[in-house]
């Protein structure tokens, strides 16, 4: 279910803090956060984040396109490539 | 003969049910635009009046996205997400289920018919 509009969008306060020193500063440093759950806000666009997977940091640079949705969607938490055996052609393209 | 958003309806059917024939109205929306039009939902898609049609087709112009440019979005929609790679992106490029469903058994919707490993498939 989505979140009620009422509250707004869910962004970590720490996070949001930091990006706007970055923005009054103007300068661009990659940010390590653990907060998956934050919604990406128009203010984050251009920055690069390294989000935190559960194992390491993913570096992920904020394009427009991606206002809206949580930072934990582009850190995949998963490593499963698929079960041994022969390739066929769809599952090299996937790789 | 009732030609509308490049699709033909069926003579035969009542023309609520005839409007869900093109891709983008279902019964709800197909009832809607009959309300608007002030048309009978009873009456036959070969009993239609030239004018009808062309209120019909009004309608369907204004409010409606349908066929081609409906399909065009929804492709847009998910080339955006697998763009930006996003999780659900990976999903739909996997062929998998995109919304949190159990993949350890089910999602044959998305992942078309069984292919057994292991065993000799019978075909």
């Amino acid at each position: 279910m989505a979140r009620s509009l009422k509250k707004g969008p869910y962004i970590d306060q720490k996070l949001s803090s930091k990006i706007e020193e970055l923005n009054t500063s103007n300068q661009k440093r990659v940010i390590k956060t653990w907060a998956r759950r934050t919604t990406i806000s128009p203010e984050f666009v251009g920055h690069t984040l390294a989000v935190h997977n559960g194992n390491k940091f993913i570096p992920i640079y904020i394009t427009e396109n991606m206002v809206g949705h949580k930072l934990g969607e582009f850190a995949p938490t998963r490593t499963f490539r698929g079960h041994s055996g022969k390739l066929t052609d769809r599952s090299v393209a996937l790789k | 003969m009732a030609r509308l958003a490049g699709v033909d309806l069926p003579k035969e059917k009542r023309v609520e049910a005839g409007l869900t024939y093109i891709y983008g109205i279902g019964w709800s929306s197909s009832r809607k635009i009959l309300g608007k039009t002030g048309i009978d939902p009873a009456i036959r898609v070969k009993d239609l009046t030239e004018e009808h049609v062309s209120k019909l087709r009004a309608v369907i112009e204004q409010d409606h996205k349908v066929e081609g440019a409906l399909r065009a979005e929804i492709n847009m929609n998910i080339k955006r997400l697998i763009d930006i790679g996003s999780y659900r992106g990976l999903r739909h490029r996997r062929g998998l289920p995109a919304r949190g469903q159990r993949t350890k058994t089910n999602a044959r919707t998305r992942k078309g018919p069984r292919k057994t490993i292991g065993r000799k498939s019978k075909k």
